[in-house]
């Protein structure tokens, strides 16, 4: 009897095993920098959770697909302070995180690179979007969703040149990447046949973002700095720094349009975008978060999508294997721009659609019609294999 | 999700002064003589349709009649045996156009909720449900007097529904909160939700209808659900953002579109295993227009339509070999498509150039093309 007993429990035992089975769980990383920096415009302050909150929201995604292939995915987040080491943060974060998602400037994510290459992790570059990553110094270990400033440039390049406003009038700011930019979009006149009619810089030379009567003075002081212009279309502005270029709409001397840093702008996502079944995410994104959804959001959404859609798509939580099929000819990815996303093979940068926004619509989305590829239009955005200098290493 | 796909509008030159974006704006690959078509048809549909009382002959002539005693033979006259109506959702009008498919002409525009897209006829004939996804239910038009007669309780933001064969239980895809809802038809009441994956899509009921297929848009699945026990009982991994589902009449394959993914997965539904795909090329497109939405097949299972978006195309596919044998031209952006009950048209809605192609199924052609509301969606024609 009692024989009988214990065989009905052990039976039982194995039986509730069987039907449910441990999940395979696969622990995904969240890496940035803690604080936030500071914008001219009061309703483009970034959150705290800027990014992450796109990475939670693909978690959730991710989880409710996982419910039907026995995966379940975890979130671990960490914010590194100013002066603080990213390689030791990322390499405690690797401890449990086979993929981490990184909101980090550009020698930081070479640095965090280099530190787990050993170790198999895979980073994926969620908010630097700076040209070398890809090129002189792209990583075999490193998987680009944000977009560079030559693709960005692009996008907003061939809009411009769609709408014959090739006539260009560039305002640089006086920082680092502000000249980065204005690179890129001297590269982008270049290809696409617009002309830049004058260069002016715009020096930062300090000063706060909030004052209590500062419209007064900036309204004499863009009229003034844009007046006596050659002949221009279009004024555009490379202001990454969050300097000046917000000042300029309706504030120039002649009646012109801004676009680049502000007016119309190039950007991966925008709060905006409802085409392609993107109001479902949208929506899904503000219930979670409380928030509109940002380009670092979508970033860091698309990187946590990449790795649900490898790992239902090689049924396995392996990072090796997912790895090589995120980097294999058959992967794409859907992210609500219209068209499959995919990765260049040849510096791991995520192809895709530009939206060029306004801060209340999205005006249009780029690559434009008429700029022609052999491969794939979104290569037209940016540097394209002839041009590129990465060796995968 | 469903998708406005706007983007072709882009590339468009500025409208002229004085002539807006909307209807009549001629799409560049539409041949010359389709879109003289269009014109006509468009010229038509402004017209008011025949007052009661007023019957056109053959030649145009406009007779009056006698006719309070006798309304049913009026209506009678008025559609001839081969005639039947098609009803269209126009997305972003908030309308829904009903074409007859004698003329060829819009009757009537009826005002309903707010983005209508899913839209069917009930089973005898007698209604119309649409789902207004932003008003987060379906409403239901009276086939007679054609107006919004009543409304069911659909769950949040629905989009595309399918029915059992006795047309008494609705199962509905509600695409923000990840579930499928089940109505009573009948007492017009809420019976239980489903859970499935993220954004369920597509959805449609086995011949038998014991198995119930609903698509997944980011989750990329098929999932099989039991119809009496309300269970998922397989899950079928698909391309990239699946969004329509149709069986062969024979019940030996279930064919899933996905729209990103560019491909039509055929799945063996006893195996719940995808047997083969369906792959499209056009000569001078890129690959990423070519996204496969809607699917028609015809009651022998010889002939698939697929319905390509933005590609502007539909794929005529030999079902037995999955190979397709044709490409034809439509309208910008196809999305779903329904067959005359007689099987001698298909015809097709297509978004961006607002308007609904119709196919002669024998011969394989656009016939006509007829203009109706801003970014038409789904369609669905009288039994």
């Amino acid at each position: 009897m009692i024989r009988w007993l214990v065989g009905l429990i052990g039976w039982s035992l194995a039986a509730t095993s069987a039907l449910a089975a441990d999940p395979v769980t696969i622990g995904v990383g969240y890496l940035g920098i803690a604080g936030t920096r500071s914008t001219l415009s009061l309703v483009e302050q970034p959150a705290e959770n800027d990014g992450v909150a796109g990475a939670r929201l693909a978690i959730e995604d991710n989880n409710t697909t996982g419910k039907f292939t026995g995966q379940r995915f975890t979130l671990e987040e960490r914010r590194i302070r100013e002066g603080e080491d990213p390689v030791q943060a990322a390499t405690t974060l690797a401890e449990k995180n086979g993929f981490i998602i990184a909101d980090l400037p550009a020698d930081a994510v070479l640095k965090v690179a280099d530190a787990l290459r050993e170790r198999g992790t895979l980073l994926f570059n969620a908010g630097a979007i700076d040209e070398r990553l890809r090129e002189a110094d792209c990583r075999a270990n490193v998987i680009h969703t944000a977009p560079t400033r030559a693709m960005l440039a692009d996008a907003l390049g061939q809009y411009l040149v769609w709408k014959k406003w090739s006539r260009w009038l560039l305002v640089v700011g006086s920082h680092d990447e502000d000249k980065l930019f204005a690179d890129a979009l001297r590269r982008t006149a270049t290809r696409f046949g617009a002309k830049i009619v004058q260069e002016r810089t715009f020096e930062d030379k300090g000063g706060a973002r909030r004052t209590d009567s500062g419209v007064t003075q900036i309204q004499r002081q863009m009229p003034v700095f844009t007046q006596q212009a050659p002949a221009y279309d279009v004024l555009v502005a490379a202001d990454e720094s969050e300097v000046f270029g917000a000042y300029l709409p309706y504030r120039t001397w002649d009646p012109r349009p801004v676009a680049g840093s502000a007016g119309l702008v190039p950007r991966s996502w925008d709060a905006s975008q409802d085409q392609w079944g993107a109001i479902q995410m949208q929506n899904r994104f503000i219930k979670l978060n409380s928030r509109r959804m940002t380009a670092l959001d979508m970033q860091a959404w698309t990187a946590v999508r990449m790795i649900g859609e490898a790992t239902s798509r090689t049924n396995s939580g392996d990072v090796k294997k997912v790895t090589d099929f995120i980097k294999g000819p058959d992967f794409s990815v859907a992210a609500f721009k219209g068209t499959r996303l995919t990765l260049r093979d040849w510096n791991l940068q995520l192809r895709q659609p530009i939206l060029l926004v306004d801060g209340r619509m999205v005006v249009s989305v780029s690559p434009q019609e008429g700029f022609l590829h052999q491969v794939s239009e979104l290569d037209t955005l940016g540097y394209d294999r002839p041009e590129s200098k990465c060796k995968l290493k | 999700m469903s998708s406005s796909d706007h983007r072709d509008n882009a590339a468009l030159p500025p409208p002229p002064a004085g002539e807006g974006w909307g209807e009549g704006v001629s799409t560049s690959d539409t041949p010359q003589e389709e879109r003289a078509l269009s014109r006509i048809a468009s010229d038509d549909a402004i017209r008011p349709p025949p007052q009661a009382g007023e019957v056109k002959t053959a030649r145009g002539q406009t007779l009056r009649k006698l006719v309070t005693a006798l309304p049913v033979a009026i209506t009678l006259a008025a559609a001839p045996a081969h005639a039947f109506i098609a009803y269209v959702s126009n997305e972003k009008s908030n309308t829904v156009s009903v074409i007859d498919t004698d003329s060829w002409t819009v009757t009537k525009t009826i005002k309903v909720g707010q983005r209508p897209r899913g839209i069917d006829f009930t089973r005898d004939g007698k209604f119309v449900m649409v789902a207004v996804g932003d008003d987060d239910t379906i409403q239901v038009i009276d086939a007679k007097t054609q107006a919004v007669v009543d409304s069911l309780p659909s769950g949040p933001d629905p989009e595309l529904f399918a029915q059992d064969a006795a047309g008494k239980v609705l199962y509905v895809a509600n695409e923000n909160d990840n579930t499928v809802t089940v109505i009573d038809l009948e007492k017009r009441a809420r019976l239980g939700d489903i859970q499935v994956g993220v954004e369920p899509e597509g959805m449609t009921i086995s011949p038998d209808g014991k198995t119930l297929i609903n698509t997944s848009e980011t989750t990329n699945m098929a999932h099989f659900i039991d119809t009496s026990s309300r269970q998922i009982v397989a899950n079928v991994l698909v391309d990239a953002r699946p969004r329509f589902a149709e069986f062969k009449h024979d019940s030996s394959e279930v064919w899933v579109s996905s729209e990103i993914g560019g491909t039509v997965s055929v799945i063996d539904p006893n195996k719940h295993e995808v047997i083969g795909k369906v792959t499209f090329e056009i000569p001078g497109l890129r690959k990423e227009a070519i996204q496969p939405v809607g699917i028609g097949m015809t009651k022998d299972d010889k002939t698939a339509f697929v319905a390509l978006g933005p590609a502007n195309r539909i794929a005529v596919v030999d079902v037995a070999s999955r190979k397709v044998t044709k490409y034809l031209l439509v309208g910008q952006r196809v999305w779903h498509m329904a067959f005359t009950p007689d099987e001698k048209y298909l015809l097709s809605t297509n978004g961006v150039s607002n308007d609904v192609s119709v196919i002669d199924v024998a011969a394989q052609k656009v016939i006509k093309t007829i203009q109706v509301g801003e970014l038409p969606w789904g369609i669905t024609i009288a039994p």
